[in-house]
Formats: structure tokens, sequence, C-alpha cells
């Protein structure tokens, strides 16, 4: 693995989502960047998804899968198929790419802002949170070693306004995954149906360690709304977190239990940094003295 | 009744939605999908904007395109203090007409950095952008320092914001995303601070209100 930049085998061995389907068109190659080698893809004259490393047509090509909307790709030799999202296939669910967005900062960082609750009334003002509804309940955080996830369930948290289907406050259920060291998976209570749950995922696709672009796809059950008011709700949402995301210090995730300190609510991220540490991922994080 | 093209994350946009915000305006909203639909660059949208830029106003049959453009627009036609655009006042006029071209000069480098970072605008020079972003704020910076040194709040003179400040505010706030801080402008984070306690100023996403406890010290 040392013609690579990225010396973390774990990191290079993941699948990684590159590209909404719908973006990838024929006769406009598109670059891009994968654990800092350049990249780059197209749709052949067939209708094919492909893709390579290196500027150049005649690079290496490289192994290309469609799942849930996006193109993925690996650099090495996945151990593993990419994480199942059954929710997807269901027919009565409208599947949605609400956007690809560029984020400087570093991917499990990323992925532990996707997993907190405590910053929603904060951040997300009057949409996902309003004061004084602060408290983050007790939950539950498992690892599951058949599945090799973080799972976080029974997350219970007042929203004024949890979908772009919704019509008023209510408490919304949140269940999360992180099914993959760069990727992770929320359900939360439909406004539509009690009985089912929304998705919202993000790939994220590492551009080095400190900088990403992240792949956010939706699975909601909503008959009212339009696509692009789907979209731009959730762009709204993810504009809010951005700029805290991008302000936070040190950019790579601190493994070290020391490092920072953690409340109770920080649950599912205490379990995410050791989840980390056991898989020995090193890239984008600051791993803890052995 | 007034509509105005809009998308969340655009700082042009914003401009528009603040002034409203501040004029107390009673308007539609018509969202557009910039991205990842690219609906202004639409046949459809084209018909309204041949330009394909946002945003753009549709009153009441008038459509007009450029914030800075509508700024003047809304401000001439419904402010009724006078105050966000005096026209009757000629030295007040060529000010404000000053610093909008210069606000159009923060869209086309730190907005420019920031659509390069976070919408991959692969094609802008991005160093160029943000060294061009640091330019123009570092003569911001020491406008508002010498103004602040003779009373004076806005960036042009008198004890009233004005369209200039509506312009400048969104893409200095939104610069950060395109990598450009505003850590060495210490007069421009004061101004930031003044502008979010307008009343009737509201947030985008991306921008966060002023602190509380600055908010009684200032009362």
């Amino acid at each position: 693995m040392s013609e690579f930049k990225c010396k973390d085998p774990v990191a290079l061995n993941l699948w990684y989502a590159i590209s909404a389907l719908e973006e990838v068109r024929q006769g406009q190659i598109v670059r891009s960047m994968l654990l800092e080698e350049p990249i780059a893809y197209t749709r052949d004259d067939s209708g094919q998804v492909r893709c390579w490393a290196g500027g150049d047509k005649d690079s290496r090509a490289l192994p290309v899968q469609e799942r849930y909307g996006y193109f993925w790709t690996t650099l090495g030799k996945p151990t593993s198929e990419i994480f199942p999202i059954p929710e997807h296939a269901e027919a009565d669910r409208r599947n949605i790419h609400a956007a690809t967005v560029g984020v400087n900062v570093s991917a499990p960082r990323m992925v532990e802002n996707f997993l907190d609750m405590g910053h929603f009334p904060y951040v997300h003002t009057d949409i996902l949170g309003a004061e004084p509804h602060t408290e983050v309940k007790e939950y539950f955080v498992e690892v599951s070693k058949e599945r090799d996830e973080i799972l976080a369930t029974n997350c219970l948290f007042w929203q004024p306004m949890a979908a772009a289907a919704s019509d008023g406050g209510a408490d919304v259920e949140y269940v999360y995954r992180v099914p993959h060291p760069f990727c992770s998976v929320l359900y939360k209570s439909s406004p539509l149906d009690e009985t089912r749950m929304d998705v919202i995922a993000i790939f994220i696709q590492p551009y080095n360690q400190e900088q990403v672009r992240v792949h956010m796809m939706l699975c909601l059950l909503d008959e009212e709304n339009t696509d692009t008011q789907i979209r731009l709700f959730q762009q709204t949402i993810f504009g809010q977190d951005k700029p805290i995301l991008e302000n936070q210090h040190p950019k790579r995730l601190p493994l070290d239990p020391r490092a920072e300190t953690p409340i109770r609510a920080d649950k599912s991220a205490i379990a995410y940094r050791r989840w980390l540490s056991d898989k020995g991922i090193t890239y984008g994080v600051i791993p803890s003295a052995a | 009744m007034l509509k105005l093209y809009d998308y969340e994350l655009s700082g042009n946009c914003y401009k528009l939605r603040l002034m409203m915000s501040f004029l107390g305006l009673e308007h539609t909203t018509e969202a557009v999908d910039f991205y990842p639909g690219n609906q202004h660059k639409s046949e459809a949208f084209r018909q309204i904007n041949p330009l394909g830029q946002l945003p753009v106003i549709d009153d009441d049959g008038l459509v007009l395109r450029d914030a800075q453009a509508i700024l003047v627009y809304l401000a001439s036609k419904y402010d009724t203090s006078g105050k966000w655009y005096p026209c009757d006042d000629p030295a007040m006029l060529g000010q404000i007409s000053q610093w909008l071209a210069f606000a159009d000069g923060i869209t086309a480098t730190a907005s420019a950095a920031r659509l390069h970072d976070a919408l991959f605008y692969t094609h802008i020079d991005v160093d160029a952008a943000r060294s061009g972003a640091h330019r123009l704020f570092r003569i911001l910076d020491e406008h508002l320092f010498f103004a602040e040194e003779i009373g004076q709040t806005w960036i042009c003179p008198g004890d009233h914001p004005t369209i200039a400040d509506i312009a400048c505010f969104p893409y200095i706030m939104l610069a950060e995303e395109g990598g450009v801080s505003r850590m060495d402008y210490p007069a421009i984070r004061r101004w930031c601070d003044r502008f979010k306690r307008i009343p009737g100023f509201k947030v985008m996403s991306g921008v966060f209100p002023a602190g509380p406890a600055a908010d009684q010290s200032a009362a």
C-alpha cells in the first residue's frame, strides 16, 4: 500500500460514495479526490459509470458499485460489502439526493456532529430544537459485533420542525447507525406515519485528513413536498452545521478519551471514538497514545 | 404582491431577505433549486433572468435582477423613513453606490472562494479569490476603524445603517466557508455584531445571531 499518500490500510480498504448517479454524465469527465489521490469519473457510451485513479484515462481503473443513488469505489481491497440500508428499496419512499457539499473538516468530526443531538436548539434553532427544550434524555448505545456497527437507540428530542413535512412541534425519536467509519445513517419518526421512520444518510468522501465532501441521501415518506423543497430543507440544516464543523479544533478527531471532556449526551460519540480506535483507524484522527 | 426568487444558502438572496425583514415587507418566495439542481441556469429561469443568476424579484410585473439594484429599488420604494437609501442626499448616494460596487467585489472574491470550497466551482482560482477578499477586508476594516474614531457606526455617515451595510454583510459573514478568516479585522467584526442587532435582523444558514450577553451590554 506504500504507493498511496494515505498510510491507513483500514481507510484504504473501505468503499466510498463519490457522486450521485444523476450527476455522472456522458461526455463529461469530473475530477475529484479520494484520500489524497486524484480520481476522475465519467459515464461511458454504454451508460456505465467509469472511475479511475490518477489524472489520465489510461490510469488504473477503479471498481465501481452503484448503491443508494450513488456510485462507490475503493482504492484498496474491501473486506466487506457496502452496508445495507433496506429502506432504500421500499416502494413508497422518496429517495432523494439532497446535495454534495465540500466541508473543511475531518470525516470523523463530521460523523460526530451527525450523531450529536445536544446542538439542535442552539445551531438549528426553531427547526430541530428550541430553548428551553435542551435536554438530551438518556439513550442506549451498543456496538453490534455481528454487523460491526454502532447503534444508538431510544434517542428522544423535542423538535419544532422535524422535517419539511412537519406541521408543528413534536417529540421525535431518533435511531443512529454508524455502519462505516465515515458514513452514518439516522432514522427519525416520520411526521406522516408513526409506525415508520424517515432515513437520512451521510456518505463522506475524504479528500484528505481535514477536508471532505459529504453526500447527503434522503429516503423519506413525504407525499406533499417537491424534491426541491425537501432538498432545500436539508441544505438549510446542513448550512447551519457547516461553520460549526469548520471551526472545530483540532480538525482531526482525538481518540484519546482524555483529550476532550465528554458529557452524558456524548455517549454515542464515546462509543464511536472507541470503535475507531479498536479498528485501528489513523486517518482524520489523532490516535490515542498507546 | 412582491415575489422573491430565492435560494437559502445564497448570500445575495440573503441581502434581500434582510432588507424585506428590516422594512417589514410582505412577500412571497419561490425557492429555486440552485444546487444541485442548477435550476437558475435552466431555459425556464433564463426567461426570467437571461444571466441565469439569483436573486430576482417580481414586484407586480416589474422584474429586477442583481442584489444591489434590488436593494436600491426596495429601499427607494418601500422605506418610508428614507434612511436606508436617502434619495435626496447626493453625497450619501455617491458613497452608498461606492460601497455597493465594493460589495460586488466581495461577491467576486469571498463568495467565489466559498463556492469553490463548498460547491466545487473548480474553475475558480481560489488563491486569487482569497487574497482578493483579504485586500477588500483590509480596506473595509480600516474604513470602519476610522469611522468608529469619529463616532460613525455604519459604513456610510449618519446614525442609521444604509443598504451599503446590507450589501457588504452576507459574504463577509460567510467568508470563513471559503477559507477567509475575519480574525485580522477587528473593526469588521465589531461592525458585524452591531449589524446583527439592527431591529428586524434575521439569520441565514451559516450566520448566527449576536450572543445574548453582548446584547444586554449594548442595550
